[in-house]
């Protein structure tokens, strides 16, 4: 849910990284905040376990710069993705204007990214959202590692519905503003629709 | 009823009427500082000492806070708690939901005591849910959509810096 003030004159959009345990949603995001200019971005917030697994959600804020007088504003999160958090899930969905879904590439997880793309799916029909509406991305991550499935493969099992989607190495940043810019384009071209 | 997944549009007028109440409720409460936060995690209104806070930060964790306690009340099969306190040992912090959709946060440290505070909460909560209402009529009505008009080439320019 989009929150446009017209006394400061911004406007602030919920992007939400979602995917299995591992995947490297909170790599995403580390690797966003080290790359972005102190002025456009806040303190990074990473609520995570001992073992730096997300515990209830990662937070960025980004700010871009003005579209007709408007500042523009990202505030990014990233869901738990271990398959017993998702009761954090639900909520860090609430008031989502854009999900990208971020996909571990390996031959062993590919059954943690379907049943991870299915509960997205669920969560968000649970608060009212249908995925086939809302702004939405796919990210292939960890093309690096020696098992990764060709993305031919994974498309056809992920990306059904063919939304923009991108091959990524979160830990170099290969692929990763792509990602974003993508998402974020589709949310303020929603805006233009008036959200 | 607000809908709650609704776009938050926030015009002048009302933002200016939020602001007022947080200032009342600042000086009124003798808190160091007041937040209104949208459930979602988005500052609305800062007052006192906010400057030095980082609010974006404070925001979404309030929020956070909020909607993980309000995840234990629903498993608990209770209505929403409708408000929550932390002592410090400087500075306490005391949040309140507001319309179901705002959260109103004090920070106060010795300089008052947290029964002046509640008292002065509720004061505000019932200005502020008022507003709120309003908000919420507005949204009702269709308004203008100042984005109807941007290009594309205005939503590329965002990423050529
Ligand atoms: N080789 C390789 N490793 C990666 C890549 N992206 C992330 N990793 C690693 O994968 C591990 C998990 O990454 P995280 O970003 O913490 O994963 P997450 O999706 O946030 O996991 P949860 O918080 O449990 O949901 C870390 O050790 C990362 O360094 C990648 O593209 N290639
Ligand atoms: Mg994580």
């Amino acid at each position: 849910m989009s929150f446009i003030n017209y006394s400061s004159r911004e406007i602030n959009c919920k992007l939400v990284y979602y995917g299995p345990g591992l995947c490297g949603k909170t790599t995403n995001l580390q690797y966003i905040y080290n790359k972005t200019k102190a002025d456009a971005k806040g303190k990074m917030i990473s609520l995570a376990t001992e073992t730096e697994r997300t515990l209830f959600f990662d937070f960025l804020p980004l700010s871009l710069g003005e579209i007709r007088g408007f500042r523009t504003r990202f505030h990014l999160y990233t869901v738990p993705g271990q398959v017993f958090y998702d009761a954090s899930r639900k909520l860090i969905l609430k008031g989502v204007d854009g999900v990208c879904f971020v996909a571990d590439s390996q031959m062993e997880r590919m059954e943690a990214n379907i049943e991870s793309l299915e509960n997205l799916r669920d969560n968000l029909t649970e608060q009212g959202y249908d995925l086939d509406k809302l702004p939405y991305v796919v990210q292939y991550n960890k093309r690096d590692l020696p098992s990764a499935v060709p993305v031919e493969e994974l498309s056809e099992a992920l990306n059904p519905t063919r939304v923009p989607e991108f091959d990524a190495i979160a830990t170099s940043g290969e692929g990763v503003f792509d990602t974003l810019k993508a998402l974020a384009k589709q949310v303020l071209t929603e805006l233009r629709k008036g959200g | 009823m607000t809908n709650l997944s609704a776009q938050l549009v926030m015009y002048e007028e009302e933002v200016r009427q939020i602001q007022a109440v947080a200032d009342r409720l600042q000086q009124d409460s003798r808190a160091r500082a007041i937040l209104v936060v949208d459930k979602n995690g988005q500052l609305i209104a800062a007052s006192g000492s906010a400057s030095d806070l980082d609010t974006t930060s404070l925001s979404s964790l309030v929020a956070g806070n909020v909607a993980a306690t309000g995840g234990i009340a629903k498993l608990i099969e209770e209505d929403e708690f409708h408000g929550q306190f932390h002592e410090g040992k400087g500075i306490s912090v005391h949040m309140t939901i507001v319309g179901r959709r705002v959260i109103l946060v004090v920070l106060f440290d010795k300089s008052t005591t947290h029964g002046l505070v509640r008292l002065r909460v509720k004061k505000a909560s019932v200005e502020l849910a008022a507003v709120l209402e309003e908000v919420a009529k507005k949204a009702e009505s269709p308004q203008v959509n100042v984005f109807a008009e941007i290009t594309d080439q205005d939503i590329d320019n965002l990423f050529n810096d």
